[in-house]
């Protein structure tokens, strides 16, 4: 008798009628968008604030170096002792006093420039005056020693490599990112979803055992449907949330910034900016043109085939192993000494991705991580964009879902022997004769 | 063994038939088993978890969902089919489990301790169900420590001691093996002191204590195997008047410690 879809049914409506689950699914893409929303803000409020900073300049070298910026005024002194100075910008609250000491050589001017301030200074503030300062020093330096500006401006070259592979088409900085984004994103979401599912499945696993129910049902149905029943429903359940997470996140990320009037695009991550630095490098003008060209360029069938293959029975082997813990203890407090062993392959993979697969994707490690089960959706799936040969793929994946279904069969084996034999010992033999049944 | 006849566990040794035919996957719907470790999916609502343990045991979802409501009526249960079983008292939850067991009609039922955990109400109704099923023609496996079920529900015992059967057959048979010819009479007499001494003489007497609502000479007295009851009555007769005359049949339970103090 085959009770599979029985048990995926019953696994798959126990888990989404759950009170938590439910909860859980809708408040977590507001937390996260809140949470968003609110680092956002809190980064334009801060920025919003104006510094004035005064400067005492009793060198007199520098005239028209600083001009006053959205978030920075600068205030100069002139005539006044640096202790005056100082008083005065304690009084009228400003941000800082920057003071250069007067000195007859350039030199010894740039080792006497100090900043009073309140608070300790910002970072931000203290490298930018260094830079500005430096950079017009080092101007007048030249023009003391009779070096023509205009001349060493004119000299300066960049190089700007054009990348084509052997077949004729045109590659690029941009093109490898995007790879590398896909690979590593793929590789985060796959680690993200086994972190928060995986646990489901071995509670869902643990459950008949506490409710003691686990007789009734093993005297009707045999384990390894059980445990595969379980990994499904679980695992449908998990797909459920999390399509809604990112329908129910999208749009709230669309409609709340609106209503609440804040400017995402204000909040520029640094990978953002290495982005567009390489995209302006590249003098190729629009970023979001260049990616669009990028991803074309990206075997996307393939892509999008592999990634839904790889994924799912990546999701299944990891999901098999919590169901093996599961079945091997009696409760959940027993099972936190195994998660570590569990996860070790995951970051195992998601780092030999980031750096060997990105250095070359078709070296002796890269390709041998790709066809080890455990870090084989990972690493294969950072690989594709790199082009893989089909055959590989399809290997890659036998051995992947050959493994799952050997674990759920032998967390069956564990399950029947574990929980039932109290008594009989579990000794080798034992287990060989029990692998026959 | 119960666990080698619901295939949970293989045997070391030997096999089991069931109907003629040796135990298979299929079977499983011929069998019913209330296991003494028993629960139910506590968030699962009552009816729901009910039709689905049917299902497993093989039933459709119609067929079970007809019977389970018939059954439901029966026990006066029938409100708690949206209820969820963490909502239940433990007597509740046993009740249901019960209704499960025994939903599909199986050939052979198995039941493991199954009044543990019940009030004396309760374990009456799910008796008189036991007895109903076995009269319906199910053959019942009736495990327990608790000597009066047997005595009341059992036709045929078996004995296991240290995973030994030192005892089996129908329980009549055994008792008749294990009584001792002993009667347990009562009589009103002038003297007691002689009375007694008269009956020692002739048969082998002891101190017997009864409650009765006279003060009469209690005594239990053994025959040998040349008397017979009636001739120990009619002495008795001509001692005085009998109040109280009794053969002492022994219970399983002092069957069951006289069993295993002799193995």
């Amino acid at each position: 008798m085959n009770h599979l879809p029985l048990i995926i049914k019953r696994e798959y409506l126990t888990k989404v009628r759950n009170k938590s689950f439910v909860v859980m699914t809708i408040l977590s893409p507001l937390i996260m968008i809140g949470l968003i929303l609110l680092v956002t803000y809190l980064s334009q409020l801060n920025n919003n604030k104006v510094k004035t900073v005064a400067i005492l300049d009793e060198s007199g070298v520098i005239k028209e170096l600083f001009e006053d910026t959205e978030t920075t005024k600068y205030h100069r002194f002139d005539n006044v002792t640096l202790e005056n100075a100082k008083q005065i910008s304690k009084e009228k609250e400003y941000y800082g006093l920057l003071h250069i000491d007067e000195h007859s050589n350039l030199e010894n001017i740039s080792k006497h420039v100090n900043f009073y301030s309140e608070d300790s200074p910002s970072l931000t503030l203290i490298s930018d005056l260094e830079f500005k300062l430096g950079e017009e020093l080092t101007n007048l330096k030249m023009i003391e020693e009779d070096i023509d500006l205009q001349k060493i401006e004119a000299s300066k070259i960049s190089v700007n490599i054009n990348q084509e592979n052997f077949s004729g088409e045109k590659t690029s900085k941009i093109d490898s990112m995007t790879k590398i984004a896909f690979g590593v994103a793929t590789g985060y979401l796959l680690f993200m979803f086994i972190i928060i599912y995986g646990n489901m499945i071995m509670r869902s696993v643990i459950e008949e055992k506490t409710s003691r129910i686990v007789e009734i049902i093993i005297s009707s149905v045999k384990p390894v449907q059980l445990m595969l029943g379980k990994i499904i429903g679980t695992s449908l359940a998990g797909v459920t949330q999390f399509v809604i997470w990112i329908v129910l996140g999208s749009i709230l990320m669309v409609v709340l910034p609106l209503v609440l009037g804040i400017d995402l695009s204000q909040m520029q991550t640094p990978q953002q900016q290495v982005l567009q630095q390489a995209v302006e490098s590249q003098g190729s003008g629009d970023l979001l043109q260049s990616i669009f060209f990028a991803v074309r360029s990206l075997p996307l069938l393939n892509l999008v085939i592999a990634f839904v293959l790889f994924f799912l029975s990546g999701y299944l082997l990891y999901s098999s192993l919590y169901a093996a813990i599961g079945a091997a203890v009696d409760n959940e407090t027993d099972t936190q000494q195994f998660m570590l062993p569990i996860i070790m392959p995951l970051i195992l993979a998601v780092y030999v991705g980031g750096f060997t697969v990105i250095e070359d994707p078709h070296g002796t490690v890269s390709t041998i991580f790709s066809f080890i089960p455990l870090t084989s959706p990972v690493v294969m799936l950072m690989r594709i964009p790199f082009g893989v040969p089909i055959w590989q793929q399809v290997l890659s994946l036998m051995i992947l879902i050959g493994t799952f279904m050997f674990t759920v069969w032998f967390a069956a084996k564990i399950y029947r022997v574990g929980i039932l034999m109290y008594g009989k010992k579990t000794s080798y033999k034992e287990l060989i004769k029990w692998i026959k049944y | 063994m119960i666990r080698i006849i619901n295939q949970i566990t293989m045997p070391d040794t030997g096999q089991v038939l069931l109907d003629g035919q040796a135990l298979q996957p299929h079977h499983i719907k011929d069998i019913g088993y209330l296991p003494e470790e028993r629960g139910l999916y506590k968030s699962m609502k009552v009816g729901e978890q009910a039709l689905y343990l049917a299902q497993l045991k093989g039933m459709q979802k119609t067929e079970a969902k007809k019977r389970l409501l018939e059954w439901f009526e029966r026990l006066d249960i029938g409100d708690w089919w949206n209820k969820k079983i963490q909502e239940l008292s433990k007597g509740m939850a046993q009740k249901i489990q019960f209704v499960v067991t025994v939903l599909h009609e199986p050939k052979l039922l198995i039941f493991d301790e199954p009044f543990s955990g019940f009030d004396p109400i309760n374990a009456n109704i799910i008796k008189d169900e036991i007895l109903r099923l076995k009269n319906e023609g199910a053959t019942v496996i009736f495990s327990t420590h608790r000597m009066e079920s047997v005595e009341e529900l059992c036709d045929h015992i078996a004995l296991l001691h240290k995973s030994n059967k030192i005892l089996d057959g129908n329980l009549m048979a055994i008792k008749k093996q294990y009584k001792t010819n002993t009667y347990e009479v009562g009589i009103n007499a002038e003297n007691h002191g002689v009375v007694e001494r008269a009956l020692a003489e002739r048969f082998s007497t002891t101190a017997a204590d009864f409650r009765t609502i006279g003060n009469e000479l209690k005594l239990n007295v053994k025959l040998s195997e040349k008397d017979t009851a009636n001739d120990l009555l009619s002495y008795l007769t001509t001692q005085g008047q009998v109040s109280h005359f009794v053969e002492l049949i022994p219970s399983v339970n002092d069957i069951f410690i006289e069993a295993v103090k002799n193995n």
